[in-house]
């Protein structure tokens, strides 16, 4: 197990991201931010925290569970259902940015995607991700990437934070279970 | 879990998932997505041998809101009713590939023989199999009273129940008995004793033969309905003389605690066990135990179906 994160580093790269966004939105007026459950929506709550710190006024942010929409639902046992919290404001016509923890395969994003499509049109979606770990299997890219962790498939990438795991961190595993 | 045939397969935390779940599932279906494409591809046959409106729309309506394609089969208007058996219609089932069946029969035990024979593949769901088990039902029925008593908590602990009238023909009686104990609430049985079966004092309940001084200790006061067509024999003297002592009216609702509430699984007979009056009161909330069954059923189908069997590593 190699630490890949430290706490400060996980601060940094999200202040950095939160910075991003908001040069790349012209300031946080159209945005709102919809963290993936579990941790995606910590994430998205901590940008969020940032981006009003920075900007003096509230960011819309929600979160997206897309458990009923992942493709890959028969080849696991049921998953729990977490809950999906869309800010009143909607994202009819907002620029939605998606916030998820790891980003590998991409097909949590494309699931995240078509549970967007049902909720409302938003005007354009943007993707930021902690960790990139690489081996898309789809057409998918991140906007917004904390850090690029080239590995292997048979790595495996844990990210830990304060509110759910008592601390900060990425660490890189060898060999999945 | 692969099928859900009575709640005595269930553990505490099987039935508290499938709740959380519903409402989970409730909270989209009332948003503005309607329909999710959870179990796309997925065949569902609702196969009723005895007729019913509330389980059957509420079991098609919960498996389409989940993109599943439903064939309907009831006996009437099918080969079922030209005799043929529950062995060929499950064979004929498993040839056209269906992924599940939801099985209301007038035989106890028929979904369990349903799923423990060879015949076919697929889940099987019990939709009420004659005076046996309507897990469905009962999982719904507590959905409605967390939603409406819970005190915060996941269980019901600390609430009481009373289910009222004709014990001995109810299936939802004894799926409720076992799931509402099970989920920690205090459940009391009102019946007169001709309608309660043999055997009553091992259920995780207790028994009153009135109902006047049951009725202003408990939460949840939930009728069941006098089952006609099950009666060869005469249980009680005449409807009126039941409707006076077992029936709810507005002057027995009136002595319920404040916040109480009246439930029915349905269908009702308005003026035997419980008065039109009391049905369309503010206390009932007979209306929403329907609308919640679809939520819970899709929890159900949801919890059945949308997983696979194979595990596979988790990244």
């Amino acid at each position: 197990m190699s630490v890949a994160l430290s706490a400060q580093d996980i601060t940094r790269a999200l202040t950095r991201i939160s910075h991003e966004i908001l040069e790349r939105n012209q300031g946080s007026s159209n945005i709102v931010l919809l963290g993936i459950p579990t941790r995606g929506a910590h994430i998205a709550g901590r940008i969020s925290a940032m981006i009003t710190a920075i900007e003096g006024s509230e960011v819309p942010t929600g979160t997206l569970d897309i458990t009923l929409f992942r493709d890959d639902l028969r080849m696991r046992p049921p998953r729990a259902i977490m809950p999906t919290k869309i800010p009143t404001s909607g994202i009819e016509g907002k620029d939605v940015i998606l916030v998820d923890d790891v980003l590998f395969s991409g097909r949590t994003i494309r699931a995240a995607l078509d549970a967007l499509g049902e909720i409302g049109r938003p005007r354009a979606v943007q993707l930021a991700a902690l960790v990139d770990r690489g081996h898309r299997e789809l057409p998918i890219k991140a906007d917004f990437i904390g850090k690029n962790l080239p590995t292997s498939k048979n790595q495996s990438v844990k990210v830990l934070l304060s509110e759910i795991d008592g601390r900060d961190e990425v660490t890189i595993e060898e060999g999945t279970e | 879990m692969r099928h859900l045939l009575s709640i005595s397969d269930l553990s505490k935390s099987d039935a508290i998932s499938i709740l959380d779940t519903a409402a989970e599932l409730a909270r989209v279906s009332d948003g503005a997505v309607k329909k999710l494409p959870t179990l796309r591809g997925r065949t569902i046959v609702n196969l009723f041998a005895e007729d019913s409106t509330r389980t059957r729309i509420s079991f098609e309506a919960a498996a389409k809101r989940l993109s599943a394609d439903v064939i309907n089969f009831s006996a009437k208007g099918s080969s079922l009713s030209k005799g043929e058996s529950l062995k060929d219609t499950a064979m004929t089932l498993q040839a056209m590939g269906a992924d599940a069946v939801v099985i209301r029969h007038p035989a106890s035990g028929a979904a369990q023989r349903l799923a423990d024979s060879e015949w076919m593949s697929g889940s099987v769901v019990n939709a009420g199999d004659g005076t046996h088990e309507h897990p469905s039902q009962a999982l719904l029925d507590a959905f409605t009273i967390r939603k409406h008593l819970g005190m915060g908590g996941s269980d019901l602990s600390g609430l009481s129940v009373a289910i009222v009238g004709d014990i001995l023909h109810s299936r939802v009686a004894r799926s409720n008995v076992l799931l509402l104990s099970l989920l920690g609430a205090k459940v009391t049985l009102v019946a007169p004793p001709t309608l309660l079966p043999v055997g009553i004092h091992n259920w995780p309940a207790t028994v009153s033969y009135d109902l006047d001084s049951v009725i202003p200790h408990v939460d949840v006061v939930m009728m069941l309905r006098v089952q006609q067509e099950r009666m060869s024999d005469l249980f009680f003297p005449n409807a009126r003389e039941y409707s006076r002592y077992f029936g709810l009216n507005a002057e027995r609702m009136s002595t319920m605690k404040s916040g109480a509430i009246v439930m029915h699984p349905g269908p009702m007979n308005r003026g035997l066990e419980i008065s039109a009056e009391v049905a369309d009161s503010a206390r009932s909330v007979i209306r929403e135990q329907v609308t919640n069954g679809v939520s819970v059923r899709m929890a159900i189908l949801y919890v059945l179906l949308a997983g696979g069997a194979l595990e596979v590593g988790s990244n």
